[in-house]
Order: structure tokens, then C-alpha cells, then sequence
């Protein structure tokens, strides 16, 4: 068992507090020992995805207490490549911050980005089902923070929305938590799958239930329609470091769906299979199209790039839904996509905001900014991404998605949706970019809104901001480049998602557990078994195992 | 037992929904709490009820309780006060730096007109 699984939680964990404990009012060295710290996770995340792409699945004992008893952390290739991919994120985020100062415009950025790096990477790897629950709230008191960053009247209005539904979100968790605990006696997710398994018929209706409910959680963190309404004002109003560093979040939501939904209400039980699939295929689709209907008909380019998240969050469920192999392996195709694509756009959309007259991102016609060529090109790049054009990775995504539905029922309905939304895509970005980039009038001072500062803000270098955000244009480059080795490796993530045993027994009787664990546990549910009169017959055994 | 816990964590519950779909942040925090002592509970009951056991299993015991949601519950308890705190801190500015505590926000231009009588 080696210990570095769980260096990417304890790094982030211990720097966010030396940063906030020692030099919360030096900026300068707050940005190098984050961008040190988080250099470091790459290389520990990118060790551990050459480590878990051979195949293993590292089980890491919390407190070295075994596996069904104790929490675990657990990681296959799934986790390493959402980890890896996070680190880098986070990375080109913290550069852009720092590049454009927006790490000064209020307290506590880095440390709040350590803490939410933290919690997402604790998502991504725990194997425990309650512990999923703390690293979510984790990650969201950290995004909290973010979000509000630099505060503002209007964003200070759509955090508190964004507070209030994850708040929400986070009770219907925990009501689903109980309810799975309730009926199964158990929260690790490999013993979970063992007991939903084995479920006895009188408790198929509240396993239901509980599945469902679970369902609609993560459909809040991935925007799922109709769940689906903070996302817009959030992502719009947010600092945009922040919103692409959210790019991520929505994914942590797509990422439990995947590991809750293909290890413990796997796509062959017969308890659930026939909730899930067509409740997410159902969402995903109307959220596909209501996102590209917000794409063509907002006016600002902040609640462009929001909508056209939910629309990419609608084609990463539409694959996923279906939990065949070629689908995961083309949803995780287009999760990685998606993650840089949106957090590129963000970005881009920022540097505009920076420099435009009145810090403005509306369809106004105002007078050309500094460096507007260079964006301008980085914002094609981005939409062209974005929409699913060829020659970049949203096309090859697009297109593995379209071709791994295509035996499935419906799949005429699902092309037609992808395609005739992805040519709405393609007009609302043209209407963006035309309006913002194109139609410009010349620099001299015409009075178009009272309350902004008259003249155009002057252009600081920042040539750390480009560096980050042509370090996301590389990476959907070298994506789309390497499209064939990626999917080798998404192929055999998915073949191991859905060998569900190599997860369980790696889990349940590793390499570390003792032998003679298995005997003493019969021996307790004897004990047990005798004690239990109060109507719980069908639960007492796994309650017994359980508490041993 | 069964039936007084029952019911309070339903009362608890419909209180809080309603409460949080009201659109002012004051009901809305309120309706929050409700929800998370309603799932409290709910938790707590998940380990089900039991009176005078022990948390423990010894080899004389004659039952026990659960000892697990109890762990989960002060788990919620903690995280569920720290986020009515940051919620709290929230609202609060948010009422402060635009004189109006409407939760939700209908215009792009962002000038609240007050209520009559309502806030202020």
C-alpha cells in the first residue's frame, strides 16, 4: 500500500492552511507557494495515472482500518485521469489569476483554490459513499468562498442563490444517504454494490428511492435539467478563474453519476435499471437543447459560455446514459473536452470583460480593445471547440459520441438532437463573436452608458494570462492530436468500470486485509441475529457485517 | 416512537420546503435549517430507534444500537452549522450591498426597487 493516493488531498489541505496562517497579506508569495504546491500535485496525480494505467485498482486504508469498516480511498484509472486532469486545471487557473491580479482583488484566493483543489480531488478518489458527501461539501464551502470573490452587489445576490440551492442539494444527499444506510447497512461503495446486489424483493422500492434521490444530487452539481437553474447567474456573475476552474465541478457531479451508477446501481440490476437510463436519457436531451436555445438567445457573452456549459453537460449525459462501455468511453472522451473547451471560453471571455469599455461582455457596439486580434483568435478557438467544428477535440468528441449511440434504441433521435443543436451552437457563438469582436466602433468618447468609466482600460501585458490560457489551447490540441491513445486508455477505463468484481475485491479483500477476517464476521451476525425483533429482518444481516 | 419521530421529521420537512420557496432570504436561511434538523433526524432514525441499548456489541449484551448514524449525524450537524453560518454572512451582505433581501434576480440592470412597506 503506498501512501501517495492520498497526497493530492493532504497537499492542497496543508498549504491552503500555512498560506492562509503565514502570509495572508503577501500576495506575491501566497502565488508561488500555490503554484509550487499545485506543480507538485500534477507531478504526484500524473505519477499515480501511470501507476493506475496498468490496470491495479490501489485500495488506501484511511487510519488503516479495512475496507467495509473504515473509509478508503480508491484508485483506478477513472479517478487518476479526473485527478490529473483537475491538477492541471487548477494549475492553469491559479496562473491566469495571478497574471491578471485577480488574486488581489480580494482575501483569501489561494488559500480558498487550495482548499477546493482539495475537495475535489477527495471526490475523486474516495471510495466511501458518506465521504463522498464531505468532500462535496468541502468543495462547495471552498466554492462559496470563490464565488463571491472580489465581491459586488450582483454577485454577491447570485451567490446567494448558488449558496441556498447547494444547500439544498446537500440535504437531498443526505436524506438519500440515510435511506441507502437504512436499507443496505452499509456506505463503502464496494460493499454497497455487493449488498444492492443481493437485495431482498421487500426492499427493491426504497433502493429505488434512495438511487433516485442520489440521482437527482449529482444531477445538481452537473446542472442536469431541471435541476439545472443556478448555473447561469453563477457561472455569468462569478470571477472567471473561478467559472473555469467550475468547469471541473460540474464534472465531479458526471463523475459520481458514472461511478454510483455503472459500480452499485450497475446498468444489469434488476432493482434499478429500468429508473436511471431513461430519466437521464430524457434530461440530458431537453437539456441539450434548452442549453443551445440560451446560446442563441442571450445578449452577454458570460451567459453564452454559461448556457453552452449546460448544453455540454446535456451531450455528456446523453452518452452516459445509455452505461454501455463504447458510450463511457465517448462520454469521457468529451468530458475532458469539455473541461478545457469551457474553461478556455471562460477565460477568454474574461480578457475581454478586462479590457472592454465599461468592463462589459453585452452585444453592444463599442469601441475595438486592446490585443483584440489575439482574443478574437482565442475565442474561435474556443467556440470552434465549444460548437464541435473540426478540426478540434469537440468534433472527434461529438463524433464518438454520435457513433457509440448509433446501435442503440432511439439513436435517430439523439443525432438529430446532437446535430440540429450543434448548428444552433454554431449561430449563437457566430452572433457572439460577431457582435463583440467585429462590429466595433472607432475609440473616440461617445457616452453609451452612464455609469462606466469613460475611457477604454489600459492594457496591462499580463503574459501570464495568455500563457494559461494557450496552455488550455494546447492541451484540446494535443487532445484532438492524440485522440487514438486517449481512447486506448478511456477503452480499458471503461472495460474496468464495468468489471465491477476487480473494484469489490480489490476493495473488500485486498492484498493488505487479514485472512481471518471473513470467519469473525459470520460469528457476529449469529450474535446479532438473535437480539433483532423490532421488524428489521430483511436489513439485519448486513447491519451485523456492518458493525462488526 | 416510531410514529412521533415519523412525524416530526414530515413536519419539519414540509415547513422547510415551504419556508425555502419563499423570496425573501430570511424564510428562505429558516427553511434551510428546518430541512437540515428534518434530515438530522431522518439520519438518526436510519440506524433505527432503539432505547437503553449500548453503541457497543459486547458478548453479554442483549441488543445494541447503532452506533454509525450517530457519527453521521454530529458529521451533518458540524457541516450543516458552518454552511447556515456562511449562508447567514451571505444573505447578509448581499442585503447590504443592495438594500433589497429578494432572492431571486429578474432584471440585468441591477437597481432593486423596494416594496412598499416591505423592506427598509
Amino acid at each position: 500500500m503506498t501512501h501517495w493516493i492520498i497526497a493530492p488531498i493532504i497537499l492542497p489541505a496543508v498549504l491552503a492552511a500555512i498560506i492562509v496562517m503565514s502570509m495572508r497579506h503577501h500576495v506575491r508569495l501566497q502565488r508561488i507557494f500555490s503554484i509550487a504546491g499545485l506543480s507538485a500535485v500534477i507531478a504526484i496525480t500524473a505519477g499515480l495515472a501511470v501507476q493506475a494505467s496498468s490496470g491495479t485498482i490501489e485500495v488506501y486504508d484511511l487510519g488503516n482500518w479495512p475496507a467495509p469498516f473504515g473509509i478508503v480511498l480508491v484508485l483506478d484509472r477513472l479517478s487518476a485521469l479526473m485527478i490529473l486532469l483537475t491538477a492541471v486545471l487548477a494549475l492553469v487557473v491559479t496562473l491566469y489569476a495571478a497574471g491578471t491580479d485577480w488574486d488581489r482583488r480580494g482575501n483569501h484566493f489561494h488559500a480558498l483554490m487550495q482548499f477546493q483543489v482539495m475537495g475535489i480531488m477527495g471526490a475523486f478518489l474516495t471510495g466511501d459513499i458518506f465521504n463522498l458527501f464531505v468532500f462535496f461539501e468541502v468543495l462547495l464551502i471552498a466554492s462559496y468562498g470563490l464565488m463571491i470573490h472580489a465581491g459586488g452587489t450582483r454577485r454577491l445576490r447570485a451567490g446567494l442563490q448558488y449558496v441556498v440551492f447547494n444547500l439544498l442539494g446537500s440535504t437531498l444527499f443526505l436524506f438519500a444517504l440515510g435511506t441507502i444506510y437504512a436499507t443496505t447497512g452499509t456506505l463503502n461503495m464496494a460493499d454497497l454494490a455487493v449488498r444492492v446486489a443481493e437485495i431482498p424483493d421487500s426492499d427493491i422500492a426504497l433502493i429505488r428511492i434512495g438511487a433516485v434521490l442520489l440521482l437527482t444530487v449529482f444531477a445538481i452539481k452537473a446542472a442536469l435539467l431541471p435541476l439545472h437553474f443556478w448555473l447561469p447567474e453563477t457561472y455569468a456573475e462569478a470571477p472567471a478563474p473561478v467559472t473555469a476552474l467550475f468547469a471541473v465541478m460540474t464534472k465531479v457531479g458526471a463523475y459520481s453519476i458514472l461511478r454510483v451508477y455503472t459500480l452499485i446501481f450497475g446498468p444489469d440490476l434488476h432493482a434499478t435499471a429500468d429508473v436511471v437510463t431513461p430519466l437521464l436519457m430524457g434530461a440530458a436531451l431537453i437539456t441539450i437543447i434548452i442549453g443551445m436555445i440560451g446560446v442563441v438567445g442571450t445578449n452577454r457573452l458570460g451567459r453564452l459560455a454559461a448556457f453552452s456549459v449546460i448544453a455540454s453537460m446535456g451531450t455528456v449525459f446523453v452518452a452516459m446514459s445509455s452505461f454501455t462501455p463504447e458510450t463511457t468511453s465517448a462520454t469521457l472522451y468529451y468530458i475532458l473536452h469539455s473541461t478545457l473547451a469551457t474553461a478556455l471560453l471562460f477565460l477568454t471571455v474574461d480578457m475581454v470583460r478586462e479590457r472592454r469599455q465599461g468592463s462589459s461582455d453585452g452585444y453592444a457596439t463599442l469601441p475595438a480593445f486592446h490585443q483584440q486580434g489575439l482574443i478574437a483568435a482565442l475565442f474561435f478557438a474556443a467556440a470552434i471547440a465549444m460548437v464541435g467544428m473540426p478540426p478540434l477535440s469537440g468534433f472527434v468528441g461529438k463524433l464518438l459520441i454520435l457513433k457509440a449511440v448509433w446501435p442503440l434504441p432511439g439513436a435517430a433521435a439523439i443525432w438529430a438532437v446532437i446535430l440540429i443543436t450543434s448548428l444552433l451552437a454554431i449561430v449563437g457563438f457566430a452572433q457572439g463573436g460577431s457582435a463583440v469582436f467585429w462590429k466595433t466602433r472607432p475609440a473616440e468618447e461617445g457616452p453609451s452608458d452612464e455609469n462606466a468609466p469613460l475611457e477604454t482600460p489600459p492594457a496591462p501585458k499580463q503574459g501570464l494570462a495568455f500563457t494559461a490560457a494557450f496552455s488550455l489551447l494546447a492541451g484540446i490540441i494535443l487532445l484532438t492530436v492524440f485522440a487514438g491513445p486517449m481512447m486506448g486508455y478511456l477503452n480499458a477505463t471503461s472495460a474496468q468500470l464495468y468489471e465491477r468484481q476487480g473494484y469489490i475485491s480489490a476493495v473488500l479483500t485486498g492484498p493488505d486485509r487479514i485472512g481471518g477476517d471473513k470467519g469473525d464476521k459470520g460469528h457476529e451476525a449469529d450474535a446479532y441475529g438473535d437480539t433483532d425483533g423490532h421488524g428489521k429482518a430483511a436489513t439485519d444481516a448486513p447491519v451485523a457485517e456492518k458493525e462488526h | 416512537m416510531e410514529l412521533l419521530m415519523a412525524s416530526a421529521i414530515g413536519v419539519l420537512t414540509a415547513g422547510g420546503l415551504y419556508l425555502v420557496l419563499r423570496l425573501r432570504s430570511f424564510p428562505v436561511i429558516l427553511g434551510v435549517s428546518l430541512l437540515s434538523y428534518a434530515v438530522n433526524l431522518f439520519l438518526f432514525s436510519s440506524g433505527r430507534l432503539m432505547v437503553n441499548m449500548p453503541p457497543v456489541l459486547t458478548d453479554d449484551a442483549t441488543g445494541y444500537t447503532d452506533p454509525l448514524p450517530q457519527a453521521l449525524v454530529l458529521t451533518a450537524i458540524v457541516i450543516s452549522f458552518g454552511m447556515s453560518a456562511v449562508v447567514v454572512m451571505l444573505a447578509l451582505g448581499a442585503y447590504l450591498s443592495s438594500r433589497t433581501d429578494a432572492v431571486d434576480i429578474d432584471d440585468p440592470d441591477p437597481v432593486p426597487e423596494a416594496e412598499p412597506g416591505a423592506v427598509e
